[in-house]
């Protein structure tokens, strides 16, 4: 008895707070304004405007650069904790984690100050008598945000899996005759790949659909597609666009997920079977 | 040995990318001028304005209000799920669990948007009660993934065992599987504690009518530029995360030795 009921309320709580809003977004985004429902799929032809297109266009390109900024940084890093004394290693790791835990809009604040027309990266080129440059406000300064906000979700699940990876595997691949590179290159980056690929997802996720950091450090006007879906909400008013928009975003994620999925689990197979 | 400086220069460049933006915020919370552009002087004077901001104050409370409650609601909820989802037929589990899934696998803004015009739709005011039924829905799932687990350790029939024993449902409930679940219990409170401390993008979608949280108030002044106050209050946050974060390391390592 008391295992039929006890998730009874939540069962109502996800179909109101879980289901009904997804299926509210869906019915705004198939029709258009006016007092009862009208069928069109007019939003949606005003998203393939090329306008809009730019704007997902643009959002996907830095997602992806930060993505790639993160792996090609994060990567080296996660192997560096991994293979750290022990003694170091849960300080080190301490370390990456603790500016993860400080207010998300903190952070991206910080860069701000740095970056800002009298901040000190501007301070530091007078004092070398180069002249003032605009840091702030700038695509590169979006893209610097994101990779600084979501490094550690890159170097976190890379360096969980490299830890967990069998060092004998290593061992017998040098023994074999492998030098490092062909080690890195058929053993341990193919081991890695789970944790690779939830790190590329964790950090694309956000920077995909963020809407904050291209507000703060960019400023004004719609940049990302984040910037586009708040401002038909909060600003225009016109949610049957604000939802078909979201509903793209929506959809967009949840196959670049599935498509991360099925990768994962081929480069588990490829890697040698089932060794965890 | 070249390689081994390599990576100690590597690593302390990474952490220097990492803390050079909190370390300047910090410095420049003591600094007796409004710029950051110049170093005039010591002064404790923005952490004065800072506790007289009644906006920064306000939103302080409602942040740890609803973080206080929304995770304990979230924790009762979804415990008593994942037990009910435990014990649920094949289909049902698969149902629940994807259900599950979407707030966790969603872009926070659709979430966001998604629930402004549900509360919309039910003609609710945003305010208090919308942020806190919103941060409920994105807690729930984190407390059933932490809690589910545990229950999957279980030996099978312990449920059974129990009941056949004589107890009730309930006493077999109390007596036998909280005990059993409850570090799943206690990590999934913290984390939704610390989910609903530190949301931005759902809370700005479902808050108003004067109910704002911290990450909100932070928002809307840094839209209108550099202030000094920020700083000193990103200063004392990372304090109390430090000392926070020391304290659970001391205690885990004082575990251990015992």
């Amino acid at each position: 008895m008391l295992k039929k009921i006890s998730s009874g309320p939540y069962w109502l709580w996800s179909l109101i707070f879980i289901v009904v809003p997804i299926m509210l977004i869906i019915v705004f985004s198939l029709s258009v304004p006016g007092d009862t429902f009208r069928f069109s799929l007019e939003n949606y032809r005003r998203f393939m405007e090329p306008v809009y297109l730019k704007v997902l266009a643009r959002s996907v390109k830095i997602a992806v650069e930060a993505t790639l900024i993160c792996l090609a940084i994060g990567y080296p890093m996660a192997m560096i904790l991994a293979k750290m004394h022990l003694k170091y290693r849960t300080i080190a790791v301490m370390l990456l984690v603790v500016p993860m835990w400080m207010n998300f809009l903190l952070r991206t604040y910080a860069w701000m100050t740095i970056l800002n027309k009298n901040g000190i990266l501007n301070q530091l080129l007078s004092l070398f008598g180069l002249p003032q440059m605009t840091f702030l406000y700038s695509e590169g300064a979006v893209l610097l945000g994101m990779v600084y906000n979501f490094l550690p979700f890159m170097v976190l699940p890379i360096y969980t899996v490299l830890t967990k990876m069998d060092n004998a595997l290593i061992e017998a691949a040098e023994d074999l005759g492998a030098n490092r590179g062909t080690v890195f290159l058929k053993v341990t980056f193919p081991l890695s790949l789970p944790g690779v690929l939830s790190g590329v997802s964790m950090v694309f996720m956000p920077a995909v659909s963020t809407f904050v950091i291209s507000d703060l450090l960019y400023g004004g006007q719609y940049m990302l597609v984040g910037n586009l879906i708040q401002q038909q909400f909060l600003v225009v008013n016109d949610w049957h666009f604000g939802s078909a928009i979201s509903m793209l975003l929506m959809v967009m994620i949840l196959i670049t997920m599935s498509i991360m999925n099925r990768l994962g689990q081929n480069g588990i197979e490829q890697g040698g079977g089932n060794i965890w | 040995m070249v390689m081994k400086w390599l990576k100690r220069i590597y690593a302390g460049l990474i952490f220097i990318f990492l803390y050079a933006p909190i370390a300047v915020l910090v410095v420049f919370s003591f600094n007796d001028a409004k710029s950051t552009a110049k170093w005039e002087g010591f002064t404790f004077k923005w952490y004065r304005t800072l506790l007289e901001n009644d906006y920064i104050m306000k939103s302080l409370y409602y942040t740890i209000l609803i973080a206080v409650i929304a995770s304990l609601l979230a924790t009762v909820i979804g415990t008593f799920a994942a037990f009910g989802i435990h014990y649920a037929k094949q289909w049902r589990q698969k149902l629940m669990m994807n259900i599950n899934s979407i707030p966790i696998l969603n872009p926070d803004i659709v979430t966001g948007i998604s629930l402004m015009t549900l509360f919309l739709w039910m003609g609710l005011e945003r305010g208090f009660i919308t942020m806190l039924l919103a941060h409920m829905t994105f807690c729930i799932p984190y407390v059933i993934l932490s809690v589910l687990p545990k229950m999957k350790q279980m030996p099978a029939d312990v449920l059974e065992a129990a009941m056949d024993l004589g107890a009730t449902p309930w006493m077999a409930f109390k007596k036998v599987i909280l005990p059993e679940i409850s570090p799943g219990i206690i990590s999934g409170a913290l984390i939704a504690f610390t989910l609903s401390i530190d949301d931005f993008v759902i809370s700005f979608f479902t808050a108003g009518n004067g109910v704002t949280n911290l990450s909100i108030a932070i928002y809307s002044m840094a839209r209108r530029g550099i202030k000094p106050e920020i700083n000193a209050l990103s200063t004392l946050m990372f304090l109390t995360i430090l000392i926070l974060l020391l304290a659970i390391n001391k205690r885990s390592s004082n575990i251990e030795e015992l």
